[in-house]
C-alpha cells in the first residue's frame, strides 16, 4: 500500500542569494540594497557600531539601554506619538544592542517606505532620551533580571558566562547589564553614548525587499545624507578565561524537577580561519537533531526533550556550550555522556555518513534560512559587522562542502578542551550536588539562584 | 480613513486544490522565487479527541510519528530530511496535529514518500521500547515547558478555567504524568486507525514545484492508502455566548512578579464577530501604541509588559486574552484593576477610527509577512483547508479584517468584554501568598 523504494532526488535547481547593490553617502553612511520583489514588503535594518562590548566597566547595559531608548521619542514626537506614527504605517520599530552592534529595524509595505524612513531618520539622528523614559526602561530591565532568578534557562546562560569569562571580560556579564550596573545608569550617560557612537560614519543601512536601489538611494540621501559628526569607534574587545581547569558549578533552585545544564568553555572569534571546519564539527557533535549529543541524550537515554551544542560567534571569542535540561535524577549521567561525546569527537575521525549529514544539511538549509526580507537583512548585517567578503553568501555552500573529516578532527582537537570545561547545573542542589561531586571532575561550588551578583569562588 | 486604506496591499497567493478518491484533500501553491518547497500535513485530530484517562495522548502520538514506519527506520525521518538539507517538525494543538518539512525542491518526492509511509504504514514499526522512550521524552518536555518555567502552566490552566469539565477543550494538551504512563501500544494502534487516515487529513505543497509532476507524485504515494472508517463524534462543543460570570483562579507559583491573564469567551475563528474581536485585541494590546500598553506600561507604570490576542479556535468558542505582567512593587489586585479600567473605558467610550486604522495597518503587515516562508504559507493553507474546507480563504482574510469598522469593535467590546464574561487567571509569587 505504500512504496518501499526510496525516491531519488531530481536535479538541484540553481540558487542565488539575493544580489546586492552597495554605495556610500558623502557622510560615510554605507547602504546595502537587496531587491526581493516577491511580496509587497520592505525591511530596513540600521546597524550602528555601538554594541554592548563597548560598554565601559561598571556601565554594563548602557549600549542596550540607549538602543531601547531610541524608540521612546524623537524630534517633535514623544514616545506614544512616535510609536503611533510607526504603527499607523503598519510597523513597529524594533531596537536593541547585541555584542557587536546596535540595530534598529522595521518592515513596511513599499508605499509606506518614505514615511517610515523619515521617522527612522528622526530616531537615529534626534532621539529625545527624556529622563522619565530612560528611568522606566531601566525599571523594565531590572524587572527582567528579577524574573530571571526563577527562569532556569536565562539563569543558566547568565551564570555560565560568569564561570567561563574572567572578571575583566565584558562577556562575563549579560549584554543588557546586571542589576547593579543598570541601577547606576542615567539619561545623561545615554545621551553621551549616543553622541559618541551614533553617526552616518558608524552606520550601515540595509534595505531588502520590494524596492529598487535607485529609490533607496534617493530616499536615504534625502533623509540621512546630512547625518554627520565625529564619533568614537568601538574599542577592541579583549576576553579571557576565568579558569584553565575544569570546574563544577551548582546553582541551587529548590525543588526544580529538572537540571538546566551548560557545559563548555571559551570558543573562537568569528574571524577565526577554522570557522567552516568548526561549524561542521559542531553540527556532528550537537548542532543537529541527528547529532551525537542529541541522539545520545534524547533518543538513546531519554534523559531530555532535547540537547544541543553551539559556538556563539562574536568579534572576540564567544562561548562554546552544550545545553540541555534533564530530569533531576539523571543529572550526573547526562554530564558524563556529554563529556564522553566531547572526548569521542576528538578521538577519531567522524564517519563519511556523519560528515555528509552535517555538510548536506548546512548547505541545503541555506536557501530555506533566507526566504524572508528580515532574514536576508540580518545576514547582510552579520557579514557587514564581521567584515566578511561581499561574496560570502555566494561561496558559503561550497566552503561547507569542502570541509573534510580530517578538518573536523583537527578542529575538534584544536578547539574543544576537555580539561577546561566548566560544568554548570541550575537545579535541586540537595539532589544533584552529591552525584556531580562523585564524577570527580574538579572543584565543585554551590551558589543560590537569588544571589544576584555573587559569582562563586 | 480613506487615505490610510488606499495603502492597503493586494496580495494573492496562488491556490489549487483537489481531492483524491480516498478523501485526501490536496492543496498546492506554486512559487519559484527560491528552489525550496514545503510539504505540510494537517490531521484533523488534537487533544480534543482524546478519551478519558488518556490525556496527552495526541501529543505523545505525534512523537511516535517520528519513530519510523514500514520502510523508514527509527529516527530516520529526521535524518533523511536533514541529510537532504531540509527542516522539519510537528506540533499538536487542541483541534489539530501538523507535520511539516521544507526541503530543497529537488527533494520534494522524499518528503512526500516519508509522509505517505507513515500515513499508510506506521504500525509495523511501532514497538514498546519506542513508546517507552518517547513517553520519557514527553515527560521531560512537560518538565521543561510547563513545570520548570515561571508561569509555564498558563496555557494549560487557561482552557481548564474557561471551558467546562466535559468540554473537549478543557483538559491538558500535555496530559498528566499518570495518563501518559497508562498509554499502551494498543492505544497507539487505535488512535492511528481512527484518526490518521487520508480522509481526515489535508496535504499542502507550497513553493518551487511543477504542478503536473506533483500531482503524479501525490497520487503515486498517497493514492493507495485506504480511507478510514470515520471519526467518532466529539462531545458537544457548543457553549453559551458568554461565561455568565466572572471566573477566577489564583495560582501561587515560583515567580517574582504577579501576572494576569484576563480572558473573555468570544465567537469562533472564522465568524464575523471573530474579526471584530481580533481587531479589538489589537486596539487593546498589539504593540506600544495600543490602549493597554500606553496606559499601563507608559503612563501608570504598573505593568512591565502587556499584550492582547485571540486564541483562534474554530469550534465551540474562542478566547480573547489580555496578558499583563506587573512591575515590581505592583500587586495583582492593582494590576487587574488597571487592566479592567481600560477594558471598561473601551466599552464606555467606544473605539476611535484612528486606533482601528492603526490596528488594521499592523495586522495587514503581519499577515503579508507571515506569507514569506514556504513553510508558513503551506501551514496557513492547511489550516483553512482543515478547519473550513477551503484553502483559498487564505486570500480573503485581509478583506475580512478591512471590513471591521470602529463601530463593530465597539459593539464587540460591549457584547463580549463585560463583567459577565470574564475569567481571571492570576499568578502570584509564592512567598507573598504565604505571607497573606
Amino acid at each position: 500500500m505504500t512504496i518501499s523504494e526510496r525516491p531519488q532526488p531530481g536535479d538541484p535547481r540553481p540558487y542565488e542569494f539575493p544580489s546586492t547593490e552597495r554605495f556610500t553617502l558623502g557622510n560615510g553612511l554605507r547602504v546595502i540594497v537587496a531587491p526581493m520583489p516577491r511580496l509587497p514588503l520592505v525591511s530596513i535594518l540600521a546597524v550602528v557600531d555601538a554594541g554592548a562590548s563597548g560598554d565601559g566597566a561598571g556601565n554594563e547595559g548602557l549600549a542596550s539601554l540607549t538602543a531601547a531608548a531610541l524608540a521612546e521619542g524623537a524630534a517633535e514626537r514623544g514616545g506614544p506619538a512616535l510609536a503611533e506614527a510607526f504603527e499607523r504605517l503598519g510597523t513597529g520599530l524594533e531596537s536593541g544592542a547585541g555584542w557587536d552592534d546596535a540595530t534598529v529595524q522595521l518592515t513596511v509595505t513599499p508605499a509606506r517606505l518614505d514615511d517610515a524612513l523619515a521617522l527612522l531618520a528622526d530616531v537615529l539622528m534626534a532621539p529625545r532620551f527624556a529622563d522619565g523614559d530612560v528611568a522606566r526602561l531601566k525599571a523594565e530591565r531590572l524587572a527582567e533580571l528579577l524574573q530571571e532568578r526563577v527562569e532556569p534557562r536565562g539563569l543558566a546562560d547568565e551564570r555560565f558566562a560568569r564561570v567561563v569569562y574572567d572578571e575583566s571580560s565584558r562577556y562575563a556579564r549579560a549584554a543588557g547589564g546586571t542589576s547593579a550596573s543598570v541601577r547606576a545608569l542615567d539619561a545623561a550617560q545615554v545621551r553621551a553614548w549616543h553622541e559618541a557612537r551614533y553617526s552616518g560614519a558608524t552606520t550601515t543601512l540595509i534595505v531588502t525587499g520590494d524596492v529598487t536601489p535607485e529609490r533607496v538611494r534617493s530616499l536615504v540621501e534625502r533623509r540621512l545624507g546630512a547625518w554627520s559628526r565625529p564619533v568614537q569607534r568601538m574599542p577592541a574587545v579583549v576576553v579571557g578565561a576565568r579558569s584553565r581547569v575544569r570546574g563544577v558549578h551548582v546553582v541551587s533552585k529548590a525543588d526544580a524537577p529538572q537540571s538546566e545544564l551548560r557545559v563548555g568553555h571559551l570558543g573562537l572569534p568569528r574571524g577565526h580561519g577554522d570557522y567552516f571546519a568548526t561549524v561542521v564539527m559542531n553540527a556532528v557533535l550537537g548542532g543537529l537533531f541527528g547529532s551525537r549529543i542529541n541522539l545520545n541524550l534524547r533518543e538513546v537515554h531519554a534523559y531530555t526533550y532535547g540537547a544541543h551544542s553551539a559556538f556563539d560567534w562574536r568579534r572576540a571569542a564567544g562561548p562554546f556550550v552544550v545545553g540541555t535540561a534533564v530530569k533531576t535524577e539523571v543529572t550526573d549521567a547526562a554530564v558524563r555522556e556529554i563529556l564522553l561525546e566531547i572526548d569521542r569527537i576528538r578521538d577519531a575521525v567522524v564517519s563519511i555518513d556523519e560528515m555528509e549529514l552535517a555538510t548536506k544539511y548546512l548547505g541545503g538549509v541555506f536557501p530555506i534560512r533566507y526566504e524572508t526580507t528580515g532574514a536576508v537583512a540580518g545576514a547582510l548585517a552579520m557579514a557587514n559587522v564581521y567584515g566578511l567578503d561581499d561574496d560570502y553568501f555566494g561561496t558559503y555552500r561550497d566552503r561547507i562542502a569542502a570541509v573534510t573529516p580530517a578538518d573536523v578532527l583537527a578542529a575538534a582537537r584544536a578547539h574543544l578542551h576537555p580539561d577546561e570545561l566548566q560544568v554548570l547545573a541550575v537545579g535541586d542542589a540537595s539532589a544533584i550536588e552529591g552525584p556531580l561531586a562523585a564524577l570527580q571532575l574538579g572543584v565543585l561550588s554551590v551558589t543560590n539562584a537569588d544571589d544576584d551578583e555573587g559569582a562563586d569562588a | 480613513m480613506r487615505a490610510v486604506r488606499a495603502h492597503f496591499t493586494t496580495m494573492r497567493i496562488p491556490v489549487e486544490s483537489y481531492r483524491l478518491p480516498n478523501g485526501l484533500l490536496v492543496t498546492c501553491s506554486e512559487d519559484h522565487s527560491a528552489p525550496v518547497v514545503a510539504v505540510n500535513l494537517w490531521y484533523h485530530v488534537g487533544s480534543a479527541n482524546e478519551r478519558e484517562g488518556r490525556t496527552g495522548f495526541a501529543h505523545l502520538f505525534e512523537h511516535m510519528l517520528f519513530q519510523g514506519s514500514e520502510h523508514v527506520g527509527s529516527n530516520e525521518h529526521f535524518e533523511l530530511v536533514q541529510r537532504a538539507g531540509g527542516t522539519l517538525n510537528g506540533s499538536t494543538w487542541l483541534d489539530r496535529t501538523n507535520y511539516f518539512e521544507t526541503v530543497p525542491s529537488h527533494h520534494l518526492e522524499l518528503a512526500l514518500w516519508l509522509e505517505a509511509d507513515r500515513m499508510g504504514a506506521l504500525l509495523p514499526a511501532m514497538t514498546q521500547e519506542k513508546l517507552d522512550t518517547q513517553r520519557d521524552v514527553v515527560m521531560n518536555e512537560r518538565r521543561w515547558s510547563v513545570d520548570n518555567q515561571p508561569y509555564g502552566s498558563w496555557w494549560e490552566r487557561l482552557p481548564m478555567l474557561c471551558y467546562p469539565p466535559t468540554h473537549p477543550f478543557h483538559h491538558s494538551l500535555m496530559g498528566s504524568m499518570e495518563d501518559l504512563t497508562a498509554a499502551s501500544l494498543d492505544d497507539v494502534a487505535g488512535f492511528f486507525r481512527t484518526f490518521y487516515t487520508p480522509d481526515n487529513a489535508v496535504l499542502t505543497i507550497a513553493g518551487d514545484f511543477d504542478a503536473t509532476e506533483v500531482r503524479t507524485m501525490v497520487e503515486r504515494h498517497f493514492g493507495e492508502i485506504p480511507r478510514g472508517n470515520g471519526r467518532p463524534p466529539l462531545a458537544p462543543m457548543e457553549l453559551p455566548r458568554t461565561f455568565g460570570e466572572w471566573k477566577r483562579e489564583v495560582v501561587e507559583d515560583d515567580v517574582m512578579l504577579p501576572r494576569l491573564f484576563l480572558t473573555f469567551r468570544t465567537s469562533v475563528f472564522g465568524s464575523s464577530a471573530y474579526y471584530a474581536g481580533s481587531v479589538c485585541a489589537a486596539v487593546l494590546g498589539m504593540r506600544r501604541g495600543s490602549r493597554l500598553y500606553r496606559a499601563l506600561v507608559r503612563e501608570r507604570e504598573v505593568a512591565s509588559d502587556v499584550s492582547a490576542f485571540t486564541w483562534d479556535l474554530a469550534k465551540g468558542a474562542d478566547l480573547l486574552v489580555v496578558d499583563a505582567t506587573a512591575r515590581p512593587g505592583t500587586d495583582a489586585v492593582t494590576l487587574e484593576a488597571a487592566v479592567v479600567a481600560e477594558i471598561d473605558r473601551l466599552r464606555t467610550e467606544g473605539a476611535g477610527a484612528d486606533e482601528v486604522a492603526r490596528a488594521l495597518a499592523l495586522i495587514e503587515t503581519d499577515y503579508v509577512m507571515s506569507m514569506q516562508a514556504a513553510g508558513d504559507r503551506a501551514d496557513a493553507l492547511s489550516k483553512f483547508a482543515t478547519l473550513f474546507g477551503d484553502p483559498a480563504l487564505v486570500n480573503e482574510q485581509l478583506d475580512k479584517y478591512r471590513a471591521v469598522t470602529a463601530d463593530a469593535v465597539t459593539a464587540f467590546a460591549r457584547e463580549f468584554l463585560g463583567e459577565d464574561n470574564r475569567a481571571s487567571l492570576v499568578y502570584v509569587p509564592r512567598a507573598v501568598a504565604e505571607e497573606a
